[in-house]
């Protein structure tokens, strides 16, 4: 691993008066069962008893309370929300953990032991060792097709999973293929259909395989589930209606990437727009590779 | 290169909360609140923060409102993260409220009942004149002298009269079997099926607006259960813990609770004979209205155990339960100020390739006749093309199936 020529942020003394990482050890203890439970049976949503974190429902407390129960005094964490790390609710989400954990943070991927993601997952692969978190709203792959949660646990027990398959199929019906552009469906270990949380479709490839463990939490519905390392993650769709993802005419505007997800920026009112990598990190390091090399090229 | 301000800071964050800090103090020259002014002057407010935050602690509730400013659920909000931090160290002995220090006691269905009926304070039969006077300060308010009740008496239950008589249903688990430990919604997740003690703990910390709504509900049609208030009382009880090292009881606070006792009629079902059945409330401090509205709820929710029909939202646990919680509900709602970028850049581009299909078929159809390629696109080469000016009015996707409970999104919704 390279030197970050911006150190990791140097550990801050824990808040006085919480436990280690807010939350008591019983309860990390409890959902480090949950966590364990969900790794053995990957994509299977397991319950816990989530509590009331000091952030709302909705904006990560899920993820929060898996980060917690996992950290450690050594860990360097990174946390994102829509690619960057610089977004308000990344900030926030950091900041907690600062302070009630005095850790090291980073925004680099390859520097952190621990990522908490929001809607992403980052363009540097992730290697053994390393633990990724993800925040999920809604955990439930079945909820649009059956609201009732004690139906769709039948459904799940019985892998009664046709009612998706006729859902993707009315819709390449309707328009010729799929039309769903985020929180695509995925099939885990060939047994459990899984929700990725909200990550856009282009990222789905990204699960399957992966040498990191990956944990989501979904806190206000009390689920937790897992993929372990290198799980065997399969983007639902049909033999002659291939899975594709999404890919852009232009290249990122700031270090060039064509193989990257890109944000849409608008940049004024005459619908002028501007593409942007959505990894702030891998944008930044190509951004001063390409400076590097400038000069040797010139 | 043009400036992009897509992203927040830490200063942005700070500087907020500086601002609210200062706002929430408002004008310097006006006395700032005490906590003590709060804790007896917005005593109803108290009692409604600790209700929600389901922790019971006057000063804490105080300080929540002071530090929310004055909102509600935002100060049950702050009461339930500190909650979280405490070690969870005995259950108490259950809570004997017949042995009530009564400070209010109605029944609606006995003109009197052993124990007498008592009006205590209450809005109920204030004219609801707006008081200038109050406007002024330095009111002087005295208590009315009442002859006092020896408050160690316990004053029995109005429903007991029916009890005698049979015709009011025993609430479950006479069976020896099922003495086991109460389900506890704190610290183990609520799943469907439920029981009666996990409801009833959802609903004794449930949004009151959200109760309210749900019970008015059943008395206007859905899921209707003819209630009549059996008792409601409102006083101090005493709360016992017996710990395992000790062995004998010891009594750890008075706290204040409201109870209400609803009798409902049960026109009786083949295993069960015709009989009153009964709706449950429990709040902390008082707040007839949400118990009230809680028993209600109570009693709707026991339609499935009843072998009643279920047609009316209030009975149906899944929706009352997991839609109850102000805690949850307010922020997954607000979560929709959080960024989200990216998952509204994959629905734009999905829907502009919707877009162009659709014009594309349009224009087909109405062109002249022509060997039409079928409509299916499945390369997504130009997806981040800027649209052609559109002027932003409907995309005009089709409805895509009729099941699908969000009917005018051809995703799902963004979270």
């Amino acid at each position: 691993m390279t030197l970050s020529p911006q150190l990791p942020s140097s550990p801050a003394l824990p808040e006085p008066g919480f436990n280690f990482a807010y939350l008591d050890e019983q309860t990390k203890r409890s959902i480090r069962r949950a966590a364990l439970k969900a790794v053995a049976i990957p994509g299977h949503q397991i319950p816990f008893s989530s509590r009331e974190m000091p952030m709302s429902y909705g904006w990560g407390t899920g993820g929060v309370q898996v980060t917690a129960s996992v950290i450690g005094q050594m860990d360097t964490l990174k946390v994102i929300d829509q690619g960057a790390d610089d977004t308000t609710n990344a900030v926030n989400i950091r900041r907690f953990f600062r302070k009630v954990c005095g850790i090291n943070t980073t925004e680099r991927t390859e520097e952190a032991t621990l990522i908490q993601t929001r809607h992403r997952i980052p363009e540097t692969p992730l290697r053994e060792g390393q633990i990724m978190v993800y925040q999920v709203p809604m955990p439930e792959p079945l909820y649009f097709i059956e609201p009732s949660r004690t139906e769709a646990n039948k459904m799940h027990a019985l892998e009664e999973y046709g009612p998706v398959y006729v859902r993707l199929y009315e819709d390449i019906t309707r328009f010729g293929h799929i039309a769903m552009a985020y929180d695509y469906p995925v099939m885990v270990n060939d047994r459990y259909l899984m929700k990725p949380s909200p990550i856009p479709r282009f990222d789905n490839p990204k699960l399957h395989m992966n040498p990191a463990l990956q944990l989501f939490g979904a806190g206000r519905e009390k689920r937790i589930y897992a993929l372990p390392p290198y799980t065997k993650v399969k983007s639902l769709d049909f033999e002659d209606h291939p899975f594709t993802v999404e890919t852009w005419d232009q290249p990122c505007e700031f270090c060039g990437a064509t193989d990257t997800y890109l944000d849409e920026v608008v940049t004024d009112d005459q619908g002028s727009r501007l593409w942007i990598c959505s990894d702030t990190d891998y944008c930044n390091q190509r951004q001063q590779n390409n400076h590097l090399l400038t000069p040797t090229l010139s | 290169m043009p400036y992009v301000a897509v992203k927040g800071g830490e200063q942005a964050i700070q500087n907020a909360e500086a601002l609210l800090k200062a706002k929430r103090r408002g004008e310097l020259a006006v006395p700032e609140l005490s906590l003590e002014q709060i804790k007896q002057q917005m005593q109803l407010a108290v009692n409604r923060v600790m209700a929600e935050g389901s922790l019971y602690d006057p000063d804490l509730a105080a300080l929540a409102i002071k530090q929310s400013w004055g909102d509600l659920v935002e100060a049950a909000f702050l009461l339930r993260a500190y909650r979280t931090t405490l070690p969870r160290l005995y259950y108490s002995e259950p809570v004997e409220t017949d042995r009530m220090h009564i400070q209010r006691r109605i029944s609606a269905i006995f003109k009197d009942a052993p124990g007498g009926q008592k009006l205590g304070p209450t809005f109920d039969y204030v004219h609801r004149l707006l008081d200038f006077k109050l406007a002024a300060e330095n009111n002087q308010f005295s208590v009315p002298t009442t002859e006092i009740v020896d408050a160690t008496e316990a004053t029995p239950r109005v429903l007991n009269t029916l009890v005698h008589e049979g015709l009011i249903g025993a609430t479950k688990s006479d069976d020896p079997a099922d003495i086991s430990p109460p389900f506890d919604i704190t610290r183990q997740s609520l799943s469907t099926p439920t029981s009666r003690d996990a409801r009833l703990q959802n609903l004794a910390r449930a949004d009151e607006g959200f109760l309210l709504s749900m019970a008015y509900s059943t008395q206007r049609g859905y899921g209707k259960n003819h209630p009549f208030a059996g008792e409601i009382r409102v006083g101090e009880v005493e709360v016992v813990i017996c710990p395992e090292e000790l062995g004998f009881d010891v009594a750890i606070a008075d706290i204040s609770v409201t109870e209400v006792q609803m009798v409902n009629q049960f026109k009786g079902s083949k295993q069960i004979p015709p009989q009153f059945t009964q709706g449950y409330g429990l709040t902390f401090g008082y707040n007839e209205r949400k118990a009230m509205a809680m028993a209600l709820v109570d009693r709707a929710l026991q339609a499935k155990d009843l072998g009643e029909a279920i047609d009316g939202p209030a009975q149906n646990e899944e929706f009352v339960l997991f839609h109850s919680d102000n805690i949850e509900a307010q922020g997954f709602v607000q979560h929709l100020k959080l960024p989200h970028y990216i998952d509204f850049q994959a629905e734009l581009n999905l829907i502009r390739q919707l877009r162009r299909n659709y014009d594309q078929a349009q224009a087909e159809q109405n062109g002249v006749e022509q060997t039409s390629p079928p409509a299916s696109d499945s390369s997504a080469s130009s997806l981040g093309h800027a649209p052609s000016p559109h002027n932003g009015d409907s995309t005009q996707v089709p409805n895509l199936d009729h099941l699908s409970p969000e009917p005018h999104s051809p995703s799902e919704v963004p979270a």
